[in-house]
């Protein structure tokens, strides 16, 4: 390989057309109308993508990290689902005033989604070239044989090995990290300008928890997409995310460019995130665990949602709501990016 | 694949004597002796009586009967003669079979487009009013036996609106059959469709039918390709088994009704003790039993392909 070679590999500037990114979540809400109430499952989350960028979203599970995906590719359950309140602009466009044909032909054509559990997101009952093939046959009118070539196509790319051999296997004949590479080539079919991967490795034995990652990421820089990366592991995103949006109850309660939220966090949940995270030179020690549980979305606590559960909260914090305010350093200079949602960041970061 | 079909064809064997000897003893132990009976009240001579029975071979120990006679089906296509008419017992299935190969054809139609029309129809809409009211209707088909269903019916469409002749006259002609169709697919109809309603329902709710959302796929190749395929594994399995059923079940129906199919036949039999013509028409049943169930268990392998027989 040449140094030419190498420099074709490099990314386009991810900022892309710095005036319209990828993808912007504006101020969105869903709440799940149930039996036993209403459960507001995203209580106006903010971010954006670029092209060729990747933002992890991270927090425990019932977030809501989960549900602000389902929102994006337009496959919440509606009802109950609602979305009561929020824009979701793809590249400008406001996809939620769109007509359902219109959004379909957006859908696994421009942005794609890896589930978590490949074997039960896979039918059981029709092959895995099938699958694979239905992308190219539906969206660009291909025959069956050219679509079953294509599939095979992208089977070797995402390196499942003799993959012409195995193209008229059924999902249950793969191991999960191979069922997990389908996935991913099916999402990259069409080679799309987003993708969105919901706990990608979190199924997987941690033996191939990386590879299938640096497969994703590898990809992901091949074809320039942007990517949202939703994941509960702290560890899985350092090495690929560009930058952080941590939820919690619906909400985004820190963001951040990657590197900096290990060193310095602004938010008392996302230093506890970083303190559950188990280390090699804590051998022995008993881990730390935030104390307490999610707070249940039926009832959301008023003011800050994890005052009950946090140590510095104050009487602000059960009355006030805390906006995400931007973070500065000490001297005021700006932080790019640094965002957190706590009357007392200043102390979080600074103290 | 080739040795799990040969293992089942062997497994029938067992099978296939077990329930034909079954048969053969529980007719040998009816009361009454169709021979005596062949001479009314007028009292027979005892010696013409053991003639006869000697040369219908009934003198004989009852196992050595059951071999004589099975050999006879085997070797042969030989199922003997009726005893008060003569007649060859094959004749007599000759005519039984296509009676009721045509109303339970017929049935199993009706039963498979309308159970399996209701069951997606009250699937797709689990929890609304569609589905109550399928999940009623079926409660009812179900709860009401056939019978009262079968009087209901003549009641209704053939005195008193009268679109039907209350009886089949020609049993070659579907239009004839079409309300003892109904009537006999009503059971397993109801079934049907709620086999359907739950699978669909449950499918809907799987991973992959959001996967296949989210690939952009058209709704109705979601529904028609992804839905199905899945849904449709225990209907057809259900289906299947219920070919035999509809086939032997007639009986009811087809007394009702006025037809001389198998039930028919079936029905008459026992009456007249006529044991050779019982045992050669379930012996019949018996073997599209069998075959059925093997069928029905290979195609299951073949829409499931994790289902591996070896
Ligand atoms: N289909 C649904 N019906 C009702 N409630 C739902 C549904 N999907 C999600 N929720 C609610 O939304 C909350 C957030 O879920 P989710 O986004 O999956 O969390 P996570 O961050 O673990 O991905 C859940 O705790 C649940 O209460
Ligand atoms: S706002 Fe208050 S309760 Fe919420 S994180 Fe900050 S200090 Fe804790
Ligand atoms: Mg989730």
């Amino acid at each position: 390989m040449t140094i030419i070679d190498k420099n074709a590999d490099v990314p386009a500037p991810r900022t892309g057309d710095a005036a319209t990114p990828l993808l912007e979540v504006r101020d969105l809400h869903v709440e799940f109308h149930t039996r036993d109430g209403v459960a507001k499952a995203v209580n106006g989350v903010n971010y954006t993508v670029s092209a060729g960028e990747t933002l992890a979203v991270l927090g425990e599970s019932g977030s809501g990290k989960s549900v602000t995906a389902q929102a994006i590719m337009g496959i919440l359950d509606m009802p109950p689902g609602k979305i009561p309140h929020g824009e979701i602009l793809f590249q400008g466009r406001d996809m939620l005033k769109m007509s359902n044909e219109e959004r379909r032909k957006i859908r696994g054509r421009k942005i794609a989604m890896i589930f978590q559990d490949a074997l039960s997101s896979l039918n059981p009952v029709l092959t895995v070239g099938y699958q694979l093939g239905e992308m190219f046959r539906v969206h660009q009118g291909l025959s069956k044989k050219e679509a079953k070539a294509k599939a095979i196509e992208m089977m070797d790319r995402v390196r499942i090995p003799a993959a012409r051999e195995r193209v008229n296997d059924y999902p249950h004949q793969f191991s999960g990290g191979m069922r997990q590479r389908i996935m991913i080539a099916m999402a990259l079919a069409l080679e799309p300008e987003l993708i969105i991967a919901d706990e990608p490795t979190t199924a997987l034995d941690v033996t191939v928890q990386a590879q299938v990652m640096d497969l994703l990421a590898d990809l992901q820089r091949e074809y320039n997409m942007g990517l949202i990366l939703i994941t509960h592991d702290l560890g899985v995103v350092a090495d690929v995310a560009d930058k952080i949006a941590v939820m919690y109850a619906g909400r985004i309660v820190e963001t951040a460019p990657v590197h900096e939220i290990y060193k310095r966090p602004a938010h008392p949940y996302t230093k506890g995130l970083l303190e559950s995270i188990p280390r090699l030179d804590q051998k022995g020690q008993e881990l730390y665990a935030i104390k307490g549980l999610p707070p249940n979305l039926l009832r959301i606590p008023t003011g800050c949602a994890f005052n009950p559960r946090c140590e510095m909260a104050q009487d602000i914090c059960r009355t006030e709501v805390p906006t995400l305010h931007r973070v500065t350093e000490q001297d005021g200079s700006e932080l790019p990016g640094r965002g957190s949602a706590c009357h007392f960041w200043k102390e979080t970061i600074h103290g | 694949m080739g040795r799990y079909v040969a293992r089942r064809l062997l497994q029938m064997i067992p099978v296939f004597i077990g329930t034909t000897l079954l048969i053969f003893l529980m007719v040998y132990a009816l009361p009454g002796d169709p021979v005596r009976a062949l001479f009314g009240d007028k009292g027979a001579d005892p010696t013409t009586v053991a003639r006869i029975r000697h040369d219908l071979g009934l003198d004989q120990p009852i196992l050595k009967q059951y071999w004589d006679y099975m050999t006879g089906i085997i070797l042969h296509f030989d199922f003997g003669n009726q005893i008060a008419s003569g007649r060859p017992v094959r004749d007599v299935l000759g005519e039984a079979f296509p009676v009721t190969i045509r109303l339970a054809s017929l049935a199993f139609a009706i039963e498979l487009v309308v159970g399996i029309a209701l069951g997606v129809w009250a699937g797709m809409r689990a929890g609304k009013l569609a589905d109550s009211l399928v999940l009623i209707f079926t409660l009812l088909l179900i709860s009401v036996p056939v019978f009262v269903l079968g009087f209901i019916f003549k009641l209704v469409f053939a005195f008193q609106l009268g679109w039907m002749t209350p009886n089949v006259q020609d049993d070659t002609n579907y239009s004839q059959l079409l309300m003892p169709a109904i009537v006999l697919a009503a059971l397993s109809l109801a079934y049907v469709a709620r086999l359907t309603r739950t699978s669909i329902a449950e499918n809907l709710r799987a991973d992959y039918m959001r996967t296949a959302v989210a690939k952009g796929l058209p709704r109705r190749r979601v529904i028609g390709v992804h839905l199905m395929r899945n849904s449709m594994i225990p209907v057809v399995t259900f289906l299947g088994t219920d070919i035999g059923a509809l086939m032997g079940g007639a009986v009811v129906t087809e007394g009702l009704f006025n037809i001389h199919g198998v039930g028919g036949t079936i029905y008459e039999s026992i009456l007249r003790r006529e044991g050779t013509t019982l045992v050669g028409l379930v012996t019949v049943l018996v073997l599209v039993f069998l075959f059925t169930s093997l069928l029905v268990d290979l195609l299951y392998a073949v829409l499931d392909p994790r289902i591996r027989y070896a």
